[in-house]
């Protein structure tokens, strides 16, 4: 069960506070649960919140997290949640720096969820939407049986990437349910007649409005585009939401997937900036206001464990918080500009310091108008990718190992863009969705010179086909050749690419 | 309290099991299992237990990272990378868990082998008193006394007799409990599994893993439906030992073949030692089928009918292929000797283990 915050800890919650107040970091109220490590273990594996719908995966989580935490290979430290209030979890066994250096680090996040605008249209009340969700999905499992529902959830999983990664801020569009039924009536040119008694019915139906009304639908009959949908679309699940020949509750379990999708797509987003901010601020709150002379050496060691980088594996906290300070630092010497990028000279560089001192005003405008790809965009520089020894690698397929494969900065802004860019997922648009007029959905992944995991991807297509009912098509790369992937319910084709779409 | 995790992870392992079993023969034929005692733990890895997306091939991708090191210089996965992770980040390969007692329930489960039903076992049960409740008359000398006690106090707090000053606690005729027993009926079987290996020339390293891995498993089926197995290793080429373990599954010999040594060694040790009366007999003969001379076969069938098949819960013939044998001798086993305790098999290579299982523990002898 979860505990109360001990006085002693609430107290510390009241000074850390204050303090992030002072220092200009803003955020909603936080409540903290202290839970012992197998109760942190469970909510980590339901994704930092407290009920989720029952599924396998957050069991195979949970085995997971313990087993790694029982032998000692991993520990969660901090877990919080974008909601208003803002939750976060404290792990009992920790020591009191350990909960100091969670509750300042979590000042961090909480202002970042408030101010940063990729969040702006999350729902904060997530946390009682995750627990609908839960109740309503079990509910269908009570109806309509828990192997069914599972089997529809694992399938809308497989695709639950297929949603706009660009949609600004997570606002998730919402399904046009209402006008569903008025659209299939719309369908027939036929116009609406009111109900009206025989007598009263050519002044409530006039015959000449009626007639008019006609022409019109007939009319808007013969504009109707013939592709469906008249523009690629990126929002996939949205998509098969509203036209996939689905019963009711599968509509809704969909769109519970596509939701939640789009709920944590903002972090995904963010992970760089977030992390580093949280750390930064937790770095400074901890180091000039909150630690004892006798926890610096503990404080110490947890931080550069935070912060450690491995030769593969690029650590957001670490390049989060150095690209954070760099971007004080530079600002402070107004080490920004034309004049800046134009000075070739080294020795000036390495002096220039005009005194601006606008770093800290420069880093909350950023935490507000940025995610990641426009942060490393714009923030990332030849001197700090040296400084901080970031390369690129690949696989060597003749030594079977992964190499180093360059250290140019525009090489490394590159390949980092294109991990963070549509959130490092292959872009796939849907194209048509009566292709070759049979009903087929046409999938197109706008091929960017990775191929998919062509294993995967074929067992997608049998999910994406079983939602669709009809064939379902993929067009792809496979070995540089553009094919076309399909699934008809029995059995896989590929085919030469036909058409010609770039 | 349940927590709610504990429904999603029941789920997983269910999964997991229908996939081991899915995947039978890959998992069980994993050399390294063999040689693990019943609760010993062993990790199976499990691939394919994501679910698929359109994703990414980690090689083709490749990645950003942090260090020192030239261009061209390999990276090591190191750093957060925890263990197994081996040359493909980002590729999970899970492991499972299991001990070989779950993993041999599930060849039971996947093979639907039948439950063995130990001979005789009618007579071989015990009777065995085991406590398993409290009720209110008994022997005093089954008196418990911490229940009697509580009965007691309960009684005095609730009619106001209890005083914590002085902690005077009188039990009377009501408050007596006692513990009462169930007799529980165990079966006492005790089985024996004899192994007979053909060592000769003919029979290679891999014939003798397949050997190998089957007679494990055999052996811990075999072992999950009896109290005490004893397991006897025989080995032989023109003549017969008996051996240890670890020998039988190492020795690697030349020389001819005469099974009929063999049977006659199993048919006096068993008839010396393991009595029919007292034990329940199995014998797995594995052979690549290649005997000396018909004359030998003979012997063997006479020794079957007279001595082995009269005893034995069940004998099992695995007969191992290999290129240099002629595979006879199951031939003729199947047009000589008819009994429902002969169980003849042939194992072609290594995916034929789990179907020679099926065949030779299907009758649930």
């Amino acid at each position: 069960m979860p505990q109360t915050l001990s006085p002693e800890l609430s107290e510390l919650q009241q000074r850390i506070q204050a303090h992030a107040r002072e220092v200009g970091l803003d955020f909603f109220d936080i409540v903290y649960e202290v839970l012992d490590w197998e109760e942190i273990n469970e909510v980590a594996a339901f994704g930092g919140y407290p009920a989720r719908y029952p599924h396998w995966r957050f069991g195979m989580e949970y085995i997971e997290l313990s087993r790694s935490y029982a032998y000692g290979l991993s520990k969660i430290y901090e877990m919080v949640i974008n909601n208003d209030p803002t939750y976060a979890y404290l792990l009992a066994a920790n020591h009191h720096v350990d909960q100091k250096l969670v509750m300042a680090h979590v000042c961090g996040h909480g202002d970042f969820f408030k101010h940063n605008f990729m969040f702006a249209g999350t729902n904060r009340k997530m946390l009682d939407e995750m627990a609908n969700h839960a109740s309503r999905v079990r509910r269908y499992m009570e109806r309509h049986g828990a192997e069914a529902v599972e089997s529809f959830l694992d399938r809308c999983l497989s695709i639950e990437n297929l949603i706009d990664y660009s949609a600004v801020t997570g606002y998730a569009q919402r399904m046009a349910v209402e006008g569903e039924e008025e659209e299939e009536g719309g369908r027939s040119t036929e116009p609406r007649r009111l109900k009206a008694k025989n007598y009263m019915d050519p002044f409530i139906n006039p015959p000449a409005a009626l007639a008019a009304e006609r022409e019109r639908r007939a009319a808007a009959e013969h504009r109707e585009p013939r592709s469906v949908p008249e523009q690629p679309v990126r929002d996939i699940l949205l998509f098969l939401q509203e036209h996939a020949p689905l019963e009711r509750w599968q509509r809704d379990v969909l769109g519970i997937v596509r939701e939640e999708a789009y709920y944590f797509a903002p972090q995904g987003r963010t992970k760089i900036m977030n992390e580093g901010w949280a750390s930064y601020w937790h770095s400074r709150l901890m180091t000039e206001r909150l630690l004892d002379p006798s926890e610096i050496i503990d404080y110490a060691d947890h931080h550069s464990g935070t912060m450690a980088t491995g030769p593969r594996r690029l650590n957001p906290y670490k390049v989060g918080i150095e690209l954070w300070r760099d971007i004080e630092e530079r600002w402070d010497k107004g080490r920004y500009g034309s004049d800046w990028t134009s000075c070739d000279d080294f020795a000036a560089r390495e002096r220039w310091d005009t005194g601006e001192m606008r770093g800290q005003e420069k880093i909350f405008e950023v935490r507000r108008h940025y995610n990641d790809v426009t942060f490393i965009d714009e923030f990332l520089t030849p001197d700090f990718v040296r400084r901080q020894g970031l390369f690129t690698f690949d696989y060597d397929k003749r030594a079977g190992r992964y190499v180093i494969s360059d250290r140019d900065f525009a090489a490394v802004k590159e390949r980092l863009l294109f991990m963070l860019t549509n959130f490092g997922q292959p872009s796939i648009d849907l194209v048509d969705a009566n292709f070759l007029n049979r009903g087929e959905l046409l999938l197109v992944h706008r091929y960017e010179g990775i191929p998919l995991k062509l294993d995967e991807a074929l067992e997608t297509l049998e999910n994406l086909q079983a939602i669709w009912k009809r064939p379902v098509n993929l067009e792809t790369d496979v070995d540089d050749e553009p094919v076309v992937l399909s699934y008809d319910g029995t059995e896989h084709r590929s085919e030469e690419a036909l058409v010609d779409r770039a | 309290m349940v927590r709610r995790i504990e429904r999603d992870r029941r789920r997983f392992e269910d999964i997991v099991r229908g996939k081991i079993k899915q995947d039978l023969s890959r998992h069980i034929t994993q050399s390294e299992l063999i040689g693990k005692q019943g609760d010993e733990i062993v990790s199976i890895p499990l691939p394919q237990i994501e679910l698929p997306q359109f994703r990414y091939g980690p090689r083709e991708q490749g990645g950003v990272g942090q260090g020192p090191g030239e261009v061209g210089d390999p990276v090591s996965s190191g750093g957060g990378e925890p263990s197994g992770a081996g040359d493909q980040p980002g590729t999970h390969i899970r492991e499972v868990e299991l001990s070989i007692t779950e993993m041999t329930k599930l060849i039971g489960e996947a093979l639907e082998l039948p439950r063995i039903e130990p001979k005789g076992a009618e007579s071989l049960k015990s009777v065995k008193g085991r406590y398993t409740g409290i009720r209110k008359v008994g022997p005093e000398t089954l008196r418990s006394f911490r229940r009697t006690y509580r009965e007691a106090l309960k009684r005095q707090i609730a009619s106001g007799n209890y005083d914590p000053r002085r902690p005077m606690v009188v039990p009377v005729r009501e408050d007596m409990r006692y513990r009462s027993w169930r007799d529980e009926y165990l079966p006492v079987a005790n089985a024996v599994i004899f192994y007979l290996m053909d060592v000769s020339g003919s029979m290679a390293n891999e014939q003798k893993e397949i050997v190998r891995i089957q007679s494990f498993w055999i052996d811990n089926w075999i072992r999950s439906h009896y109290d005490g197995v004893v397991s006897r290793y025989i080995i032989h080429d023109a003549q017969a030992r008996e051996v240890d373990r670890d020998i039988f599954f190492s020795t690697r010999e030349s020389g001819g073949t005469r099974i009929s040594s063999a049977y006659r060694l199993g048919a006096e040790i068993a008839e010396q030692e393991h009595p029919a009366e007292d034990w329940n007999l199995y014998f797995f003969h594995f052979s690549d089928g290649d005997n000396l001379g018909s004359g030998d076969n003979e012997r063997c069938f006479d020794l079957l009918r007279e001595r082995l098949l009269p005893m034995a819960n069940l004998f099992g013939y695995g007969q191992v292929e290999s290129r240099a044998g002629t595979g006879a001798f199951h031939g003729a086993l199947a047009a000589n000797i008819e009994a429902d305790n002969l169980v003849l098999s042939k194992i072609p290579d290594r995916d034929g283990i789990v179907g020679s299982i099926r065949e030779l523990l299907g009758t649930g002898k």
